[in-house]
């Protein structure tokens, strides 16, 4: 078993990739999927309405733990499908991001004065067109601290995907720990400092840019 | 023949009646100014115009074109309201101005996004868009604004922001250009400036209907005023007449708070 830094880090490195690809997989899935769960709990038609709205509290009212390997033993038991891991967990965490996330958007819009909307149909603009063109960017520059924090819990939150044996950073750190080498479970962390401290200042920059308008 | 004409319009909110039985006409050209407390049902006459609310009962109409009959669900298509808005501006109390746009961005978006479904614009693209800032810069200089078009509404003052607001309501040339209290959110000092505009556009001979408090000025600028008292009409006539020797006792009591 290797045991000098550079090992250690490189280990750790190939491991915190799965980290990695799981947060992106996630975006992916979570920042689309929540704008059509948010559409939906925004509906006026209410069996839409109450079905998204009970759904949302399902993923946001269950451990995501438990909805990893919800994902990960259903498939095989009920359809006796066999799905690979990783793409399991990221949809996992797809779902259960998109639900927070579709929070986030509906509180963004809904706080958008009426007057906005007003303005655009005077104008004679189509729904899409206000939405679009007028409200978007606004909620855009409203939801990015929100967001932010969501986004840099998830990146921790990808450890949980040990739980179906993926060996990301952290179960990868653990085996040397119960090899007797224990610094490299410590030393784990400065990945995820450094990671979340580039996605902050990528905010801190894209608050920045927004600050043309308010 | 009459540019427009409201014919028993009546608007409930709940168990509240905002308007009842609301007629009134008017010529291409004339301005008129509407008056009154709040809560009068003026505001909710301006937006029963602009389709922001729909009426219970009556008819609109423009041009002689009916556009609404608050009776026939034929005239009340969703995407024929949206062309049938065109018919009228509306410039709020509170400006309503996009944040995220410039002045000149606030005043060409609705044409241009009007401009992109002709179906010639693709090839003339270039031409259309540049014809269209065109317009929108002229609005501004018509507002007084030429050397503000490419700031944000957070850098305009707010008799700024509505004289933008104003360039926007006037850039799709509606037939009908309505005021919801323009000057009611601005500073004493500032109201001047609107008002000036506003003047500018009744002598050049804008059909406008104006819902305000400035007394002198619907005097001074209206052809004809309206005094409107719980959703109805009170009163109608020439500005002077109606401002200067109201007949109704109602218009009367109304007026006497503003002159003393």
């Amino acid at each position: 078993m290797p045991k000098t830094l550079d090992a250690v880090t490189l280990a750790l490195l190939g491991a915190f990739r799965l980290n990695g690809y799981i947060f992106v997989g996630t975006l992916v899935i979570a920042i689309p999927l929540g704008l059509a769960i948010s559409f939906g709990s925004m509906s006026r038609f209410g069996p839409l309405r109450w079905f998204t709205k009970t759904f949302v509290w399902a993923i946001r009212g269950t451990p995501l733990m438990l909805q990893i390997m919800i994902a990960f033993f259903a498939p095989p038991l009920l359809f006796g499908i066999v799905l690979p891991r990783t793409e399991t967990a990221i949809i996992a965490f797809g779902i259960n991001y998109a639900a927070y996330f579709s929070e986030i958007y509906r509180g963004g819009i809904e706080s958008i004065p009426r007057g906005q909307l007003e303005a655009g149909q005077v104008l004679g603009m189509t729904r899409s067109q206000i939405f679009r063109k007028i409200v978007l960017m606004q909620v855009i520059k409203r939801i990015t601290p929100p967001m932010g924090n969501e986004i840099i819990t998830l990146i921790k939150d990808t450890c949980l995907a040990r739980v179906i044996a993926i060996m990301e950073i952290n179960m990868k750190a653990q085996q040397f720990a119960s090899k007797g080498l224990i610094w490299p479970l410590f030393y784990s962390g400065v990945f995820f400092l450094v990671f979340v401290g580039v996605l902050t200042v990528l905010f801190n920059y894209f608050e920045r840019k927004l600050n043309y308008f308010r | 023949m009459a540019i427009l004409e409201v014919k028993n319009i009546s608007k409930r909110f709940g168990a509240t009646v905002v308007l009842r039985d609301i007629s009134f006409s008017m010529e291409q050209g004339q301005s008129m100014a509407i008056i009154g407390s709040s809560g009068s049902g003026k505001t909710t006459l301006l937006r029963c115009l602009n389709f922001l609310e729909r009426p219970e009962k009556g008819k609109i109409i423009v041009g002689g074109q009916l556009l609404l009959d608050a009776e026939d669900p034929a005239t009340q298509k969703e995407s024929e309201i949206r062309r049938k808005r065109l018919h009228f501006g509306l410039v709020f109390q509170a400006f309503h101005l996009f944040p995220q746009y410039t002045a000149l961005q606030n005043v060409a978006l609705a044409m241009e996004l009007l401009d992109r479904e002709q179906p010639n614009y693709r090839k003339n693209a270039k031409e259309i868009d540049a014809h269209t800032r065109e317009k929108a810069l002229a609005l501004l200089e018509q507002m007084g604004l030429s050397d503000k078009t490419g700031l944000y509404p957070h850098e305009l003052s707010g008799g700024q922001q509505q004289r933008v607001a104003i360039a926007r309501a006037l850039a799709l040339r509606p037939d009908v250009l309505c005021f919801d209290e323009p000057t009611s959110a601005l500073d004493p000092e500032l109201t001047g400036e609107v008002l000036k505009v506003i003047r500018n556009l009744a002598q050049q001979r804008t059909t406008m209907v104006i819902v305000t408090h400035e007394m002198a000025f619907a005097r001074d600028v209206a052809d004809r005023v309206i005094f409107m008292d719980e959703g109805v009409i009170v009163e109608e006539g020439p500005a002077h007449e109606v401002i200067d020797n109201p007949r109704q006792e109602r218009t009367r009591q109304f007026l006497s708070r503003y002159s003393g």
